[in-house]
């Protein structure tokens, strides 16, 4: 497929075409027309630009869900910089880790969290160019705070940039397994390419009304914000606080009328269990896509009884590929269906593959690992190249794979079917968590001698549990250690449980015996 | 000595989210979702509890910390919603 538009050019292109409707919404109030965003996101590219941020630079964006947030990611890529969107509800040292591992050249972030991130970080300290603004909401406090950095000229400081398809547009960062952070490198093509097969997979309109639900740290948001802006739709911001709430939610897809809903499973599942739909009129909606995890039949099969008129999609890819399979759930789910639906047949814009053990492509039916390629897949990581090595896979023909460790079968329909995963990367609610990632966060506690963590799955979902022990050999408090693990990882990645033990059973090499921990659970 | 509400709750919050911790642990004054015991789901389940134990109706924006974050916080929350309701 040839890409050769940067990611950015929707914003000013819908502005030429609809220019007072209505781009973003945020749904706890304020919006912003094609044309207004286009005018404030034109300032903040002049305002990096004559800060010295350009192509091959990168900007943070520390903001809470907000059309601000928005402005600030379309101007830095209008002015040819790729945004490095961090959690807001994340702990500061976390996201002071990831704005230092790639060096940010520039940083938008809200008054609330800049305090937090220069007391907590000593090794690193925030960038010059630096734009704090007193809020989040309608886009006021970005105008406002680029209003105080006195910055404007009477003429445009630069023209857009016309990045190039390979250029980086964002950097995602996911959980590693080394125990930091990981980021993972889009280019302009790679998020274009997944925009454009949506377009072509969806059918978007002008009169759409797009959920994003997803933080925009998190890949769900690349649909949601690109898509809706480049056709001229309009966006419905929806903050974490509402986000979590399904009663809350359930009124917001109604009074704000959406007709495409993205979310995991996990919040759907919540949506049917908590959110009173049947109470409220949702006759808008026209679609539901879903990604992140798999989703338990019975809570798909109630969502579709309460809520019968939308096509259902359910979307598979990592971070790596966005959107690489896809699978339309059929009208009627059969009453004795027990299994999980596909994740579905491979994207017209890539290509797939399953390969063995030994890298070799699985026999017809045989479970492998999935291999995908295209113009959606990433360069790598971000300052690994030891990891970037190990996730590419190059074919007898010297065409390069990128490995996902999902297993999958490919069922006689052609559909994959996810089997689970090779490595120790989990699932819970649609987070990505490599397990290793807390054990290298309790392995900073000073009390802690060993641990290991494992995950569970079982009727409300993932439960992560973590085996230690103490150089005291006493107990340590459960409180304690969760207060200890939320300073240093996001909640979800907090353990459910904690078991104490005089030792932990280890293999003949010293290393946790993970089959061992399982037993002992 | 505890009041009724405060006991239910610490045994709720033990059993639900604290397995394996010292009962003396937990106080009325521990934080809950500052400190990473009670995450978003966590939060959800306690409401429904609370509801069903206390027969009482939350309102969305007391599903946050400033209602819920301590067993006082709780405790003090149902209270008000019982003599509300009388």
């Amino acid at each position: 497929m040839a890409v050769s538009t940067p990611l950015h050019a929707s914003v000013d292109r819908s502005a030429e075409r609809h220019p007072d409707r209505t781009a973003v919404e945020n749904a706890s109030g304020g919006e912003i027309t094609y044309r207004n965003l286009a005018v404030l996101t034109d300032r903040v590219r002049d305002w990096l630009v004559r800060r010295g941020v350009g192509r091959g630079d990168r900007v943070g964006v520390y903001l809470g869900k907000s059309i601000d947030a928005v402005a600030a990611i379309f101007g830095t890529l209008k002015a040819g910089a790729a945004y490095i969107p961090v959690d807001p509800n994340a702990p500061p040292s976390r996201n002071a880790y990831i704005l230092s591992d790639c060096c940010v050249k520039g940083l938008f972030v809200e008054d609330r969290f800049a305090g937090a991130l220069g007391d907590e970080n000593e090794v690193w300290s925030l960038p010059d160019v630096l734009l704090q603004l007193a809020g989040a909401g309608d886009g006021a406090p970005l105008a406002a705070a680029l209003d105080r950095a006195g910055s404007d000229g009477p003429a445009p400081a630069a023209s857009t940039v016309v990045s190039d398809p390979k250029d980086l547009a964002y950097i995602l960062y996911t959980s590693g397994s080394t125990g930091r952070p990981k980021g993972v490198m889009l280019s302009h093509r790679n998020a274009v390419s997944c925009v454009d097969w949506c377009s072509e997979t969806f059918e978007p309109s002008a009169k759409d009304r797009f959920s994003s639900h997803a933080p925009f740290h998190f890949d769900l948001s690349i649909l949601d914000i690109y898509l809706p802006l480049k056709h001229g739709s309009t966006l419905v911001l929806i903050g974490s606080d509402v986000g979590k709430d399904p009663a809350r939610l359930a009124s917001v897809i109604e009074h704000r009328r959406l007709t495409v809903w993205y979310s995991t499973p996990s919040i759907l599942s919540l949506l049917v269990q908590y959110g009173n739909l049947p109470g409220h009129d949702l006759s808008a909606l026209r679609t539901v896509l879903f990604a992140g995890e798999v989703f338990p039949i019975a809570h798909l099969r109630a969502l579709k009884e309460q809520l019968p008129h939308p096509r259902y999609f359910n979307l598979y890819g990592p971070t790596e590929t966005n959107v690489c399979t896809f699978f339309e759930i059929p009208q009627t789910i059969a009453a004795d269906r027990a299994d999980p639906y596909p994740i579905g047949k491979t994207c017209s814009h890539l290509e797939s593959l399953v390969v063995d053990e030994t890298g070799a492509q699985a026999k017809n039916g045989e479970q492998g690992e999935l291999c995908i390629r295209g113009p959606a897949v990433t360069e790598g990581y971000w300052n690994l190249p030891e990891q970037t090595e190990d996730v590419f896979l190059t074919d007898g023909g010297g065409r390069q794979w990128y490995r996902t460790g999902d297993l999958v079968v490919e069922a006689s329909s052609g559909d994959y079917l996810f089997r689970g995963r090779r490595d120790r990367m989990v699932k819970k609610r649609g987070f990505r968590i490599e397990l290793g990632e807390i054990e290298a966060c309790l392995y900073r506690h000073p009390d802690i001698n060993q641990a290991g963590v494992i995950a569970t799955s079982g009727d409300e979902g993932v439960t992560i549990k973590a085996f230690v022990s103490s150089h005291s050999g006493q107990r340590l408090s459960v409180i304690a250690l969760k207060g200890f693990c939320s300073q240093h990882l996001p909640l979800y990645m907090v353990p459910d449980r904690f078991s104490f033990h005089a030792t932990l059973p280890t293999t003949s090499t010293d290393k946790i015996d993970y089959q061992g921990l399982k037993d002992l659970n | 000595m505890d009041q009724p509400i405060e006991t239910k709750l610490k045994q709720y919050i033990l059993e639900e989210f604290l397995v394996g911790e010292d009962p003396d642990e937990l106080t009325n004054t521990t934080p809950l979702m500052t400190t990473g015991v009670l995450d978003s789901i966590g939060t959800l389940k306690l409401v429904t509890f609370l509801e069903e134990q206390f027969s009482i109706t939350l309102e969305a924006h007391e599903a946050s910390v400033d209602y819920l974050n301590t067993i006082e916080n709780i405790a003090g929350l149902v209270r008000s919603k019982q003599l509300g309701t009388d």
